[in-house]
């Protein structure tokens, strides 16, 4: 750590910010932010910007504060966490299955993906109304919004990481006459999971969108609630403060998926194995 | 040991691959195809494979006819082809599902120390370089202990130095197993450091050209003047002028 200052400190002195820049890591990704917030706290303080209409920072994060303190945000926080995971979990199961029968097999993909593509144009709002008329205006239509937003980017992801599977790897499985299940298990899968995961990180960032669609719609409670809230009651800070929450474990939930995908795709020799 | 008759490949685009191929290759024999691009040596090799099949003819080992991948049958390609995500520990071993632990691990150790990689079972294949990959390949062919090898170019893709190394280090393998081999190659010196018989072919459509006894004593060395004489007659069979380019895969 020290070294890394000294050396930040040299690169600065000798004007060189490109080194500087390099030298901060994983570290770099605050600045802009960091700068960014300043930037508004202070044309907030200095009266640039209308309170009523873009509270400060500073503002928003006594207002969560607030919140934690009355106790209600973590309700907020966790039903909104909840329709997220259940909806991921659905449309996930639903889109491995389907990707997987498609894209393993040529008769099943020209049967169902001409359908499913169709389906997959249909703007997200468009389902609201269906499925609260199906489901009623409680958990089961929102997880449902969720479910069919996850289900499309990771239904299309694994479908074109298996038919783009290396024909040079499955002939070798084919030489050591591997059966269709070992084919499938011992190089397909592995192969296709760089793609899969793509797919994973996609359909949880359309989770989250589907979330706030899902509880713009008849919810009382939940993280989207709080961003209707906050204008119907004037009170901007809610909202922006609803918008900060979204942000935050946005991120949190979509780091995990990072994660698990350093890990489980260390081997790949790609581009980005060298930054 | 090995039969094929009458063998005769045309593409769905009617181009014709193969036609009215005969060859008998011997036990232990070591055999080269040698022809220019295009001329139908890799369809041939992918046939006996059992990865592709003919339109017509038959390809027999010991009287057992081959049509689909058989388990005598070891195959080393052009490119090493290992799985990225297995070490080369595992990668060697990909064949062996079928049998106990024990079992894969020593064939395994043994495959390894044949081509020289012992020290490196920990590495992924983004770390191999070229030849060490194509070592770990022909170590991948090797655990399931083959009568047949087959070899598309399997050397072609490298230095020449570690082409040279490869060699010496497949003839090694030859002196202590054995294997039938069947070698894919367009390098003139290689068919003849490596091989008992070289089968010249010609393309358009693929046909064996004609057939050369190699009547070389081994241990052959590249620098020997017999082996210069030999080189010649290979390559004026070659009739090097008439290079037509086709496409393989149609």
């Amino acid at each position: 750590m020290e070294q890394r200052l000294a050396i930040a400190i040299s690169s600065a002195q000798t004007g060189n910010i490109w080194q500087l820049l390099s030298r901060l890591g994983r570290a770099k990704g605050l600045l802009l932010p960091v700068f960014l917030l300043i930037l508004w706290e202070s044309l907030s303080r200095f009266g640039f910007v209308p309170p009523n209409l873009l509270p400060a920072p500073s503002n928003i994060v006594i207002t969560v504060w607030k919140l934690g303190a009355a106790g209600e945000l973590w309700q907020h926080i966790s039903i909104t966490l909840y329709r997220v995971f259940v909806g991921f979990l659905i449309g996930t199961f639903f889109a491995t299955i389907l990707g997987g029968l498609t894209g393993y097999s040529c008769l099943i993909r020209d049967l169902l993906d001409p359908l499913l593509q169709s389906l997959r144009n249909i703007p997200s709002l468009a389902w609201v109304p269906l499925f609260i008329l199906w489901m009623g205006i409680h958990e089961p239509s929102k997880i449902a919004l969720i479910a069919v937003g996850v289900f499309f980017p990771v239904y299309l992801n694994l479908m074109s990481g298996i038919q783009n599977v290396d024909r040079k790897l499955v002939e070798v499985g084919k030489i050591y006459r591997l059966n269709d299940w070992q084919l499938i298990s011992r190089v397909f899968l592995p192969a296709t999971l760089p793609a899969y995961i793509v797919g994973l990180r996609s359909g949880l960032g359309l989770g989250w969108m589907f979330v706030v669609a899902a509880e713009l719609m008849g919810a009382s409670q939940g993280l989207g609630f709080l961003l209707i809230d906050g204008q119907a009651t004037g009170r901007p800070a809610i909202t922006l403060a609803s918008i900060l929450l979204f942000a935050i474990f946005g991120k949190m939930t979509d780091s995990i998926i990072g994660l698990a995908s350093h890990r489980l795709l260390h081997w790949q020799d790609v581009h980005a194995s060298n930054p | 040991m090995l039969l094929i008759e009458g063998l005769h490949k045309r593409f769905k685009n009617g181009f014709v691959g193969l036609e009215s191929l005969n060859l008998t290759v011997n036990r232990s024999e070591i055999v080269s195809l040698i022809g220019t691009s295009g001329c139908g040596k890799s369809t041939l090799l992918r046939i006996v494979a059992g990865l592709d099949l003919p339109t017509y003819g038959e390809v027999q080992i010991d009287d057992i006819p081959i049509n689909k991948p058989h388990p005598e049958i070891g195959v080393i390609f052009q490119e090493p082809r290992l799985m990225p995500w297995l070490t080369v520990w595992e990668n060697v071993q990909f064949g062996l599902h079928h049998l106990p632990k024990d079992e894969r691990r020593a064939r395994a150790s043994d495959a390894l120390v044949k081509v020289g990689l012992q020290d490196f079972a920990r590495l992924l294949p983004r770390q191999l370089s070229g030849g060490m990959a194509q070592r770990v390949a022909i170590a991948r062919a090797l655990v399931t202990n083959p009568s047949i090898l087959l070899l598309d170019e399997p050397f072609s893709a490298l230095d020449s130095f570690t082409r040279m190394q490869l060699q010496d280090r497949l003839l090694e393998i030859w002196e202590s197993d054995r294997q039938t081999m069947i070698l894919v190659t367009h390098d003139v010196e290689e068919a003849l450091i490596l091989s008992d018989r070289a089968i010249v072919m010609r393309g358009n459509p693929g046909r064996i050209h004609l057939e050369l006894d190699i009547d070389l004593p081994r241990p052959r060395r590249r620098t020997d003047r017999d082996l210069q004489y030999w080189k010649e007659k290979l390559l004026s069979t070659l009739d090097l002028s008439n290079t037509q380019t086709v496409p393989l895969e149609v």
